[in-house]
């Protein structure tokens, strides 16, 4: 028994340091050895292969990319336009019109169109893959193809859950505790200019290991248009990896709310090093008082770039909702950033309502991988007279057309809220207009 | 057919109830949402199986107009009748054949609720029971409906195709 121990404690070490070697210290000073480009190739490669396989299988049936165009013909035609062709038969009153027994036709064929394909639910669970990718969490309607395809399945599963996780979990926990011990030493300096330069190198360096802790390939884009101090970063929203993601590439000062427990840990020893901005509970609902700090966190040029996410919510990345106004309000420079996940390797959508932060980021781990896009957009400035939620939609624009995401009017928040009654009466109002009523000014 | 891949509604009962639908955003916002959705279920039925639930959809096909009417074949869900029946029913709930006056101005306060007052309710009410009932009963039958939609084109308006 003794032995045995002995043998296991010598091996846990050996790989110990075999993973600090290969790939925390390459993490931390920004280089590669190469492994995960090996890795990713071969993944690649694998993938590509089981997808021809699969296509072969599915000889009968149409396979085509269009699955997340949408499945029904929506007619784009205005309530108005709509309701005019309905009553083309009749004769036109000057103002107005005059209901008729078809106007529920309009709202009938809305309803069904709702029913079958609704804009905003699908919004909110994983993005539907045209084509397997060895997954069983993706493994929706695909059947079995051949025997070659069910033993890389396999195989798949115990190289993701028996040789990557472990790793990427040491990893991951390595990166958090550097991240604290760092922050907190780095904290304990006094105010020189060093301060800076170090805690913005211990951020990097965390994040760096805390990436390969999920395998992330990142891509960026056009770094010129990195934000600078000063000034708001604004993203699209997936999942808290995202900051992960962003932090890679430069420092930025988040904006949140306390917690407790782990995460609370995490952004006490943040703060230490350099301002971050965090909120209690009870301040986030003072909205002046929460645009009054970031103001503050933004006029101070030494301070780093604010970190916002508009959307308020995780969204499944094949669209980008509703920005909420706050952040455009300051009046600060907004740097836009779109970020987009390949689903192929992974689904970085973190469906809260399903899974806890726990066993979302053990899903995470167990993927192949993650690989991300991300573009850094040219900054974008409130211009004369635009008010906050016209420069919001401005923004969300851009970085949907970059993204290559729908760009929805829709409020995140629909996620957990029932509608507002509010949009019901929108429709009624707009109905009621169409029609010639009876009042003061008219008799029949 | 996408059924099942689409409708997250569906869920391992394999039955649907009215809250189901109620989790569609869009539809909530409709104003005659409420009546679209009982128009799935049968009077007194609180669940739809997915086989009635599609029949109940196959109304809003696109009518092919190639087919020939040879008499024989029975009449197809998506055709010009079943589907003016179909609106017919959002009008009448208590499926006497008739739309009565107070039926209709049911239907009109859901679709305007607070935009209109009770007076203005009740005249367009009556402007358009005047219009389409001809046999004078103060209520529109199913032929009276027909009649006064004939030259609106349904097969176009009532159909919903789908993409490939």
């Amino acid at each position: 028994m003794e032995d045995f121990w002995a043998f296991a404690l010598w091996a846990l070490r050996i790989w110990l340091y075999l993973v600090i070697s290969l790939i925390m210290i390459p993490a931390m000073f920004g280089f590669s050895l190469g492994i995960s480009e090996t890795y990713m190739t071969i993944l690649v490669k694998t993938l590509e292969w089981a997808t021809l396989k699969i296509q072969k299988g599915y000889v009968d049936e149409k396979l085509e990319a269009s699955a997340s165009n949408g499945l029904i013909q929506r007619e784009d035609g205005s309530m108005e336009k709509e309701l005019e062709e309905l009553r083309r038969s009749r004769p036109k009153p000057p103002v107005g019109g005059d209901f008729t027994l078809s106007d529920c036709f309009y709202f009938t064929r809305r309803g069904i169109e709702s029913i079958l394909e609704d804009e905003v639910t699908q919004r909110f669970t994983s993005e539907e893959l045209v084509s397997w990718n060895l997954l069983t969490r993706s493994h929706k309607d695909f059947q079995y193809i051949s025997l070659k395809i069910t033993l890389v399945y396999g195989l798949g599963i115990f190289v993701r859950y028996c040789i990557l996780a472990p790793l990427r979990i040491t990893l991951a926990c390595i990166g958090l505790t550097w991240l604290v011990i760092g922050t907190s030493a780095v904290g304990l300096l006094p105010n020189w200019r060093m301060k800076f330069w170090l805690s913005e190198l211990v951020h990097v360096m965390c994040y760096r290991i805390c990436a390969r802790g999920l395998s992330a390939t990142i891509h960026y884009h056009n770094r010129e248009n990195k934000p600078k101090k000063g000034g708001i970063c604004v993203a699209n929203h997936t999942s808290p990896i995202d900051v992960v993601i962003l932090c890679n590439d430069g420092c930025y000062a988040m904006v949140g709310q306390v917690h407790g427990g782990l995460m609370g840990v995490l952004q006490r020893a943040m703060v230490r090093s350099c301002p971050h901005v965090w909120f209690e509970r009870a301040e986030m609902r003072d909205r002046h008082l929460v645009t009054k700090r970031l103001q503050d966190h933004v006029n101070d040029k030494t301070k780093l770039p604010i970190l916002i996410f508009p959307e308020g919510t995780c969204v499944n990345n094949t669209s980008v909702m509703m920005f909420k106004k706050g952040s455009f309000e300051i009046g600060a420079t907004i740097y836009p950033v779109a970020i987009k996940y390949d689903p192929k390797f992974g689904d970085a959508f973190w469906n809260s309502s399903k899974y806890s932060m726990v066993s979302y980021l053990l899903r995470m781990m167990t993927s192949w991988a993650l690989v991300c896009n991300v573009w850094y957009l040219p900054a974008m400035h409130q211009q004369e007279g635009e008010d906050a939620v016209r420069f919001a939609n401005r923004v969300k624009s851009a970085i949907a057309h970059q993204g290559g995401l729908v760009d929805l009017q829709w409020d995140g928040g629909l996620k957990r809220a029932k509608v507002k009654e509010s949009f019901k009466e929108e429709q009624q109002k707009q109905y009621s207009s169409m029609l010639r009523l009876s009042g003061s000014l008219s008799t029949w | 057919m996408g059924f099942n891949g689409t409708s997250p509604l569906l869920d391992q009962r394999g039955e649907l109830r009215p809250e189901d639908f109620g989790a569609i955003r869009e539809l909530s916002m409709n104003p005659i949402g409420d009546r679209i959705i009982s128009a799935f279920f049968s009077p007194g039925k609180e669940t739809v199986d997915f086989a009635s639930f599609v029949r109940i959809l196959a109304h809003f096909h696109p009518t092919e107009t190639s087919r020939s009417r040879d008499g024989v074949q029975p009449e197809p869900a998506n055709s010009r009748t079943r589907k003016l029946k179909f609106a017919f029913q959002l009008y009448d709930q208590d499926r006497d054949g008739k739309i009565s006056r107070e039926e209709l101005l049911q239907v009109l306060r859901t679709m305007l609720e607070m935009q209109v007052t009770e007076e203005q309710l009740q005249s367009i009410a009556e402007r358009a029971i005047q219009e389409a009932d001809l046999d004078q009963d103060d209520a529109i039958s199913f032929d009276e409906f027909r009649k006064s939609l004939e030259k609106v084109d349904i097969d176009h308006k009532m159909s919903i195709r789908f993409l490939s």
